[in-house]
């Protein structure tokens, strides 16, 4: 410990001096401890890296507490523990997202080549082949569902938020919202497929069927987010449009949106992102194809979910070539997701209000 | 260019809870007109009633008339929208549009209504209505900044320009001084000494200095107990209602033995 540590009790009652533990403190007690836990865990015979590292940093927690109390008194050490707790579980979060991501991307781009994206699975046994039908059925049926679903969510939302004023309706309406939030997707596909058996026959797998599935989904979420920034834009804005002038309708589209329009962007951009990645849906609506299929009235349409899970539960022989299709194909779609997301920023970032 | 308003019997509430009451007043043409009294007692109140925002709230109604140069607003036949086209407004809170620039929070009035308006003509109105609200000198250099990257007081003579830049009769201020500092506050008076020549200048204030510095007729409101309507006490050249007011509780708040 360096001489610039002063203790408690050389700091008097009154004084606006107190100890302090020099910057490098926390990493060479972290040091210390995992060096410990190491020792001590060789010489009883247990030793692995999981062992080490959780009693090291428990080891660590214990051995910073009683050395900051001891020199920087009772309330300091409680800070520093609250923080290094929060860090602590900050990174045990992250664990679990970082390795999916790092598992996903190595095993996944072992297949991720050209010939994934350039060929479907039709007449394809074994080695080879692509998802390029599934790349398709993902874009095409989300896409389909995305414009169904937005006009009708923000309509929904601005119907709501600016039109409804709390009346039966608009409470009603704000109830079956909440209600189809919590429908389990696989209900929406039952819905949605036994819809299009009624209309089209049974038994009818297409890919507007997909999308209509998943707008059950996808509505409820863009009309709870929209509705959301929309409540957030400042009644202030609102009556000075009026105090202008302003018809109502032209002050919603003029002024209430454009203020709003970055966080409805992010809003719809998760709400897209939520039902891309939905299977037990897809599974009865649009049912599984092995060929490309760009027509979404008519016959199945495989998307990368499906694709995956066939991929993985019913492979061919020999078995390597269908699980690196499925890992590419996971990797496919967190790629999608993560450029959606970074679309939906940049358009947020362009339209956001602001003030320099 | 400005108009006279008159309100008779005017009753005003918000769903069940009557906010002020039996109003009758007149306010002349070309002159400034101060609303003074403590908080809840309905200065703002009216002052929406007179271009009909007050309705704009969930459950708020009015009762009475409030007649524009003899033509009442609260007619069946009367179009909200065009009464606020007329009778425009200032808020407290300087509040110019975050997703538009200087020039465009300076145009949205006239923009927003769908005006057809060429861009030298749009040039010259936002200079003359800068001018008018004294700020073209801060700003004529970077017009296409965001409005809300202003100051405060800057940002609330953006939103006076803003309102005569769609050349109202009549310009309704509610306190639009309390969140400005002493500097800007001035400006803003000196503005409404100019808006008098033009317009029908209606103004709320808590500061009676104020009220006494910019106002030729000044309104004191007063609520007779709490929970009970407010109502207009008394109303009369600013320099009476200052140095003689009729009313015992005029004088008693003016010199500050309220309550």
């Amino acid at each position: 410990m360096s001489t610039a540590v002063t203790t408690p009790q050389e700091a008097s009652a009154n004084s606006l001096i107190a100890g302090q533990l020099p910057k490098y403190t926390p990493w060479a007690t972290l040091l210390v401890s995992l060096g410990i836990a190491a020792g001590l865990l060789n010489s009883v015979g247990h030793f692995s890296i999981t062992a080490v590292a959780l009693s090291g940093i428990a080891l660590f927690l214990v051995g910073m507490f009683a050395l900051s109390s001891a020199v920087e008194g009772i309330r300091k050490a409680k800070d520093r523990l609250a923080r290094q707790m929060v860090s602590l579980f900050f990174l045990v979060a992250l664990i679990p997202l970082i390795s999916l991501i790092a598992g996903v991307a190595v095993r996944g781009s072992e297949r991720l080549d050209g010939k994934f994206f350039s060929y479907s699975m039709r007449n394809i046994v074994g080695e080879g082949g692509g998802a390029i039908h599934a790349v398709y059925g993902t874009l095409i049926i989300t896409g389909i569902a995305t414009l169904v679903s937005v006009p009708i969510g923000m309509l929904s939302a601005i119907f709501l938020v600016e039109y409804g004023r709390n009346g039966r309706l608009a409470r009603s309406i704000t109830f079956f919202v909440d209600v189809m939030t919590g429908i389990p997707s696989i209900v929406a596909g039952l819905f949605a497929y036994t819809v299009f058996s009624i209309l089209f026959g049974p038994g009818t797998k297409t890919g507007l069927a997909g999308a209509a599935a998943l707008s059950v989904l996808m509505i409820p979420t863009v009309v709870r987010s929209t509705e959301e920034m929309l409540r957030l834009v400042s009644n202030d804005l609102r009556e000075s449009a009026y105090a202008l002038g302003v018809p109502k309708w032209r002050t919603v589209l003029k002024v209430v949106l454009p203020t709003s329009i970055a966080g409805i962007i992010t809003g719809m951009i998760l709400a897209i992102a939520r039902v891309i990645g939905e299977t037990a849906p897809l599974l009865v609506t649009a049912g599984l194809t092995s060929s490309l299929n760009t027509n979404p009235i008519n016959g199945p349409m495989t998307t990368l979910p499906v694709f995956v899970y066939y991929s993985y539960v019913t492979p061919g022989i020999p078995q390597e070539p269908y699980y690196a299709r499925a890992w590419a194909g996971a990797l496919t779609l967190i790629l999608i997701v993560m450029g959606l997301n970074l679309i939906g920023r940049l358009v947020a970032w362009r339209f956001a209000p602001k003030s320099r | 260019m400005s108009k006279r308003i008159e309100t008779k019997n005017l009753d005003i509430y918000y769903g069940k809870f009557h906010a002020v009451q039996n109003v009758n007043m007149t306010i002349e043409p070309r002159s400034v007109t101060a609303f003074i009294g403590s908080s809840g007692c309905g200065k703002s109140t009216v002052l929406r009633a007179l271009n009909r925002m007050h309705e704009v709230i969930n459950g708020a109604y009015v009762k009475g008339e409030v007649l524009l140069d003899g033509v009442n607003l609260y007619d069946k036949k009367v179009d909200p929208v065009r009464v606020r086209r007329q009778v425009g407004m200032v808020f407290q809170k300087p509040n110019p549009f975050p997703t538009m620039s200087i020039k465009e929070n300076v145009l949205a009035g006239v923009r927003l209504n769908n005006a057809r308006i060429s861009g030298k003509q749009a040039d010259e109105l936002v200079e003359s209505s800068l001018k008018g609200a004294n700020l073209w000198n801060e700003v004529k250099d970077r017009l296409d900044n965001p409005g809300s990257g202003l100051s405060g007081g800057q940002q609330q003579r953006l939103v006076i320009a803003r309102a005569i830049a769609v050349s109202p009769e009549v310009i309704l201020m509610d306190e639009p001084c309390s969140a400005l500092d002493p500097i800007s506050t001035l400006a803003v008076e000196d503005l409404i000494q100019v808006l008098r020549d033009k317009y029908t200048v209606v103004i709320v204030t808590h500061n009676m200095q104020q009220a006494a510095r910019v106002s030729d007729v000044t309104a004191f409101f007063n609520l007779e107990a709490q929970g009970k309507p407010g109502q207009l006490i008394e109303m009369g050249p600013t320099d009476k209602i200052f140095s003689n007011p009729e009313e015992k509780s005029t004088e008693d708040y003016i010199t500050g033995r309220f309550g």
